[in-house]
């Protein structure tokens, strides 16, 4: 059972890790942004006035705004983190995609985090739990049919049958 | 006069509802048929009724009677008929009736049943039913009546009641404000009545489970009773929830689906523990266990939805689906406490009597592969309810203003369903109590083989990165499993009858219907999955101001400005519509018109994307419409979606799988 | 004791909406309170502190250069101010909403706006103030309560006169 609960950590850890593979944006430093290296810093930031609209989607005249600061900044060779903590600085946490990882705002993540680790434990416990209330059942089934020979016949007749039906597999 | 016969009716059907909880209690506590026999009579006739005031509604709305200020807000003399007939959901109002409508249909529809078997339980599940219509109908008839019609005043001031202030007179405006036209598409015509149904559906098994705790019974009669039900509403849910991200993709022109909005939220929400339900009731039939558990997955499911609707309307959370400021929040806010609290009081209460002894052997098992998915559902869950949470709580405790946005629920989610993949590889193979690793390994190697051969194609075509190979892995490899399950099952068939195949599928399907629809909707999952790896792992976009004649290229594909048409349609809008040219390897091999459309009434534009949907990859064309459009420079923005038409495939045969498991038998049922 | 874990999670969470559906629900701040003290860093780099301007009449305004409907009041507001300037007991403060300052800058220029302006930084003088959009004003008596509220674009040099004239004894 210990190696079961073991493959299984493992293998959800190991899916963890590799579902956690982001792919990092990159832009041309120095020359003219394009439109893509705006939208590229663009896309993490939201619309510090309407809600939950990404900024590279946005189409109010504030948000041209917005993406016309990007793009100065850009320009002047400023980095994608430089530009985050700008917007921040001016519009508030908000505009970010994600609650800046402070004080308060660990709350956010902590508790997914427990949630999982919670989960686990729960489910190890239960299976233990569930696993130790089987074998007397178990033990029973196996008296019964150890008691009474006649049903060996059946069972045989019956495997015949399946052995048939299957084509001779398993 | 038809405002006045369709607010009649509504204000009628709130008289007989809340006649039917008084007869429905009264009978109960007096043992007396004839009263319980009345208050069924009275939930019958709800839906009657109420569709009389929809039928109202809708004549107002189509008829262009712009004195009624819902029909001025939703409609104008320029839309189409048809469209005049969906801004009855265009607006709180006219969407709050039409939810009531749709909870009385089902509302109704209960009655129709034989009740003989279980007259216990019918009282209460009137009560039910009609307590939570009742509130829905206070809020049409008190707080957002869409029959309030305008009045003005000495001063020019405007007010909105059904019952004409004194000093004022009536106006007849001879335009309205128009729909907002991004709810002018097909996809807005059919997504709320399917999201709708998907929600009130769930106060049936809810009123059953409720009805069970009340009446202290403790058997599982409320699962069998609430089976046909929970399943179609689940239907109808996933349906809108499909449904919504398809619209997303076609109108909205961020080349996406799915934004972890809010308000997106509060309806996949329900839909996670409705999958959770299913799953865990199946272990419940079978084995007998976990009697609580789903309890409160069924009563889950079915608060979630209230606490969705309720933090979409009340103004609490403001995102792009909300509707504007309201009234309702805090009445809506008392009613949902109220409900919550008598859930879990009963639940609490009986929880003893709910007890259930669990026997589980081993992981592989059926009943242990379940349990697990269930915990994974229920831990998404709790993840999305926390992200949705989150920032009311931040605001309130430290000021600022937070966003829980994608990053946050797809760095769960993404494991939750890769764990999932894997689940739904065993499934099939797994039985009920218990399973070998010997037996295990024997079932499982050669869809392993067909797997690892499935994967072998992208990595020699150059893919590298190993998620996204993990990924591709898992997908084939459920594949495998669940179309080798099928053809072994027919082919035992076929060792001992002598049929075609196609005959031998027929009779497995028909004899099989249970895990074969289970098959079918997890192989529905997988392609849906297909999609959704090749949209979030490599769509590439890009974005260029350029002239007629020019090109924008986003590999492997290159885009030519063609032409551009600009006219005036006859339903009021400006239509800007692009020809764009799509070259792969200098060939033309498509043809594709994004176009921006203005409304004049509403002064907003929408963009329609040119999408090349190829089971490949979809090249999407957007024009951006905040930018100018002319012949000399227009905007475009170009995605590279590929694979995304498996997930629009998978919902096909998503739906295939869900119907086929609620057809009903051709044999006589012994109970119902 | 899991019931009260359960209980207590319960009422905790029904208390979280009821007051996230208070707030979200109140307007701005009310004639009558106190005004809620800020610092500005006008876009000269000058800074302002509400308390210490007790004892004058103090306008707040909140307006962007992407907002139409604070154009017509621009000008009536600057003429406000020049009318007022030798009394030097009236003070007029710009709070820029959400703005970007090249756009901001241009807007004044536009207007001729000569009083301080300053970017609401992390929106927390708009958030303090409750304010649903832009334009709105908001006008501070001399022992720093707030004495008007005006949603919307004042709509003449005669409107702003006439609520600011009462208070300046």
């Amino acid at each position: 059972m210990k190696r079961a609960t073991n493959t299984w950590l493992g293998l959800s850890i190991l899916i963890v890790l590799l579902m956690l593979s982001v792919p990092a944006a990159g832009f041309a430093q120095g020359s003219d942004p394009t439109d893509d290296d705006v939208n590229a810093v663009a896309k993490q930031l939201y619309c510090p006035v309407c809600e939950n609209i990404p900024l590279d989607a946005c189409g109010t005249a504030a948000c041209e705004q917005w993406r016309g600061i990007i793009y100065d900044k850009l320009k002047e060779g400023w980095s994608e983190d430089q530009i985050k903590d700008y917007f921040v600085a001016q519009y508030g946490d908000r505009v970010l995609a994600e609650p800046p990882k402070q004080g308060f705002n660990w709350l956010a993540y902590l508790v997914p985090g427990l949630v999982f680790a919670g989960g686990s434990f729960l489910l190890y416990r239960g299976f233990d739990q569930w696993k130790k209330s089987a074998p007397a059942a178990e033990e029973s089934a196996k008296k019964s049919l150890d008691e009474d020979p006649s049903r060996d016949v059946y069972i045989s007749r019956v495997e015949d049958e399946l052995k048939k039906r299957s084509g001779g597999s398993k | 006069m038809v405002a006045e016969i369709g607010f009649g009716s509504l204000f009628i059907t709130l008289i007989f509802s809340i006649y039917g909880i008084g007869a429905a209690v009264y009978g109960a506590q007096h043992r007396n048929q004839a009263w319980i026999s009345s208050a069924k009579n009275a939930m019958q006739l709800v839906f009657p009724l109420l569709t009389i005031s929809i039928a109202s509604l809708l004549y107002l709305l189509v008829n262009n009677h712009f004195e009624v200020a819902y029909v001025a807000d939703v409609t104008s003399t320029t839309m189409p008929a048809y469209l005049k007939m969906t801004a009855l959901w265009g607006g709180q109002a006219g969407s709050l009736l039409f939810w009531s409508w749709l909870l009385a249909a089902f509302t109704s529809a209960v009655t129709l049943r034989k009740w003989d078997r279980d007259q216990d339980l019918l009282p209460w599940v009137i009560v039910v039913n009609l307590v939570t219509l009742t509130f829905f109908l206070i809020l049409n008839v008190f707080y957002e009546n869409p029959f309030n019609m305008i009045w003005q005043d000495v001063s020019g001031g405007y007010s909105f009641s059904f019952i004409q202030p004194l000093g004022t007179i009536q106006i007849f405006p001879v335009q309205g404000s128009g729909l907002n036209p991004l709810l002018r598409h097909p996809g807005m015509i059919i997504h709320p009545p399917m999201q709708y149904l998907g929600f009130v559906g769930f106060i049936i098994p809810f009123s059953f489970a409720i009805a069970t705790l009340i009446t202290r019974r403790t058997d599982d009669r409320w699962i069998q009773l609430s089976r046909g039900w929970t399943l179609w509403a689940w239907l109808f849910l996933s349906l809108g929830l499909i449904l919504g991200a398809r619209w997303a993709y076609d109108v909205l022109g961020w080349g996406g689906y799915w934004g972890w909005d809010p308000v997106e939220n509060s309806a996949f929400m329900p839909w996670l523990s409705g999958t959770a339900y299913l799953h865990a009731v199946l272990i419940k039939e079978k084995r007998g266990m976990f009697k609580q558990l789903t309890m409160v997955l069924s009563i889950l499911t079915y608060l979630l939805v209230i606490f969705g609707t309720f933090i979409t309307r009340s103004g609490l959370l403001s995102s792009v689906h909300s509707f504007a400021q309201s009234k309702i929040g805090p009445v809506f806010l008392i009613f949902i406490s109220l409900t919550i609290i008598i859930s879990v009081w009963l639940m609490s209460s009986r929880w003893r009597e709910l007890r259930s002894k669990q026997i589980i052997r081993s992981f592989f098992s059926r009943e242990g592969l379940i349990i697990i998915s269930v915990v994974l559902f229920l831990g998404l869950l709790v993840t999305v309810f926390w992200g949705v949470l989150f920032p009311i709580i931040s605001e309130l405790v430290i000021g600022q203003k937070v966003t829980v946005g994608p990053p946050f629920y797809e760095r769960v989610a993404a494991p939750i369903f890769g764990a999932l993949l894997i689940l739904m590889i065993l499934c099939p193979l797994a039985v009920w109590t218990f399973m070998s690793y010997k037996n295990l390994g024997k079932l499982l190697w050669k869809p392993f083989l067909i797997s690892l051969a499935g994967i072998a194609f992208p990595i020699i075509g150059g893919l590298d990165k190993w998620s996204a190979v993990i990924a591709f892995w898992l997908v084939t490899f459920v594949l495998a499993v669940n179309l080798f399950e099928i053809a072994k099952r027919i082919n035992i068939r076929r060792n001992t009858e002598d049929e075609s195949w196609w005959s031998s599928l027929a009779r497995v399907l028909k004899r099989n219907r249970r895990s074969l629809s289970a098959m079918i909707i997890h192989i529905a999952m997988v392609l849906m999955a297909l999609g959704i790896i090749g949209i979030e792992f490599f769509q590439t976009e890009t974005q260029g101001t350029i002239a007629e004649g020019q090109e924008l290229q986003l590999a492997p594909y290159t885009m030519e400005y063609e032409d551009l048409e600009i006219f005036d349609a006859p339903d009021g809008r400006n239509v800007a519509r692009a020809v764009v040219l799509i070259k792969k390897d200098g060939r033309v091999i498509d043809k594709i018109y994004p176009r921006r459309d203005y409304y004049y009434d509403s002064r907003q534009p929408v963009t329609i994307p040119g999408v090349r949907s190829t089971l490949l990859d979809d090249f999407y064309v957007i024009l951006v419409d905040w930018k100018e459009v002319t012949s000399d420079g227009a905007t475009f923005k170009v995605y590279h979606n590929p694979l995304v038409k498996w997930l629009w495939i998978g919902t096909y045969v998503f739906v295939i799988g869900v119907v086929f498991a609620t057809w009903p038998e051709k044999k006589k049922k012994t109970a119902k | 004791m899991k019931k009260i874990l359960l209980w207590g999670g319960l009422i905790v969470f029904l208390v979280i909406l009821g007051v996230g559906l208070f707030r979200s629900q109140q307007g701005q701040v009310n004639v009558g309170e106190p005004a809620p003290d800020f610092e500005l860093i006008s876009f000269k780099g000058e800074k302002y502190q509400l308390s210490d301007l007790k004892g004058n009449v103090v306008v707040i305004n909140f307006w962007a250069s992407w907002c139409e409907s604070c154009k017509p009041e621009a000008k009536d507001l600057e003429d406000a101010y020049q009318s007022y300037l030798s009394r030097g007991d009236v003070i007029f403060l710009g709070i820029d909403y959400v703005d970007t300052e090249p756009e901001a800058l241009a807007y004044l220029e536009e207007f001729g706006v000569t009083y301080p302006n300053g970017p609401d930084l992390k929106t927390s003088i708009s958030q303090a103030y409750r304010i649903r959009g832009v334009p709105e004003t908001f006008i501070i008596d001399k022992n720093g309560t707030i004495a008007f509220v005006k949603i919307g674009p004042f709509q003449s040099l005669a409107e702003i006169l006439s609520i600011i004239d009462p208070l300046l004894n």
